[in-house]
């Protein structure tokens, strides 16, 4: 594979169980409309996706939780993934939430487009293993010009 | 109310995006223009003697890891066929070139260097045997 340093493997049912819990708080948050409850939540979800996204997916929240108590259940996996992936979606997904809270409070509709398409990505990663964001990068990168993602950022997960 | 239609139309743009995917992904798709090559000096190395693959691979792409798989399984049984993997951030040029908007993206070369086939997404290993049975001549594997 291309990328010389290559950061330890997890286990990809983690993103995916997070994935889900992301598309469940999303979906309350549209459903309750602009307001003080939704703007909890939303500010919950964007500390989620910054854990997950500035700090490694060792830290992401959701990802504790799967690893505390669903993995445990589980079988072993069979086959790890590289983290790079799951937190470059994390980072795409702090860009939807953070728009989110600043159409909370500025223009409702850009609460709904963006935790809309946020919703969107957050199921298509859930249920189709989709990662949206891993998708547009390279569209992302041929407009940038330069690595949004530095190779080996990620020590463990 | 406006939260409750704007959750059904995410789901239903999720599942209509997600089912087409799943469809339309990783399968070899053949060039309509056969006059688009791919050459050795280009790729930084020599094109196999049957077919090549050029797999677009970065980092923050999963699918990429299942394709490297799915393709190196092929060539290893195949003389004449060979994969190379590029870092498509490390060859925007070719990924300019080429028109690759996302990753995986695989091209299959005949022995000329002409891209006969495109596969977009997790390639499927049964069809792109098949892909590369027309492109090499022969039964593959």
């Amino acid at each position: 594979m291309p990328p010389t340093v290559t950061p330890t493997p997890i286990d990809p049912r983690g993103p995916r169980f997070g994935a889900a819990i992301t598309s469940v708080v999303l979906a309350v948050t549209l459903l309750l409309g602009p307001g003080t409850p939704a703007l909890v939540l939303l500010v919950i979800q964007t500390a989620v996706f910054a854990l997950g996204s500035l700090v490694g997916l060792s830290s992401q929240p959701y990802g504790l939780v799967y690893r505390r108590l669903v993995r445990p259940r589980l079988s072993e996996p069979t086959q790890l993934e590289d983290p790079r992936p799951p937190r470059f979606a994390q980072t795409v997904g702090l860009i939807f939430a953070v728009a989110g809270i600043v159409g909370l409070v500025w223009a409702p509709v850009l609460f709904y487009v963006a935790v809309g398409f946020a919703l969107v990505a957050a199921l298509l990663n859930a249920v189709f293993d989709f990662c949206l964001g891993c998708e547009v990068y390279l569209l992302g990168r041929r407009v940038a010009g330069r690595p949004l993602v530095s190779a080996g950022s990620e020590v463990r997960a | 109310m406006t939260g409750l239609y704007v959750v059904l139309a995410a789901t239903v743009l999720a599942v209509v995006f997600g089912v087409y995917r799943r469809v339309t992904d990783g399968r070899p798709r053949a060039a309509q223009d056969e006059s688009v090559r791919l050459d050795a000096g280009q790729l930084g190395r020599e094109l196999g003697t049957s077919a090549t693959f050029v797999q677009f691979s970065s980092a923050v792409c999963a699918p990429c890891r299942a394709t490297h798989r799915v393709l190196s399984n092929i060539t290893a049984d195949e003389a004449g066929v060979v994969h190379v993997d590029v870092d498509a951030e490390s060859r925007l040029d070719l990924v300019e070139q080429y028109g690759i908007t996302r990753t995986p993206t695989v091209l299959l070369l005949d022995r000329a260097g002409v891209v006969r086939h495109r596969i977009v997404g997790a390639a499927r290993a049964p069809e792109v045997l098949e892909a590369l049975e027309g492109v090499a001549g022969r039964r593959a594997a």
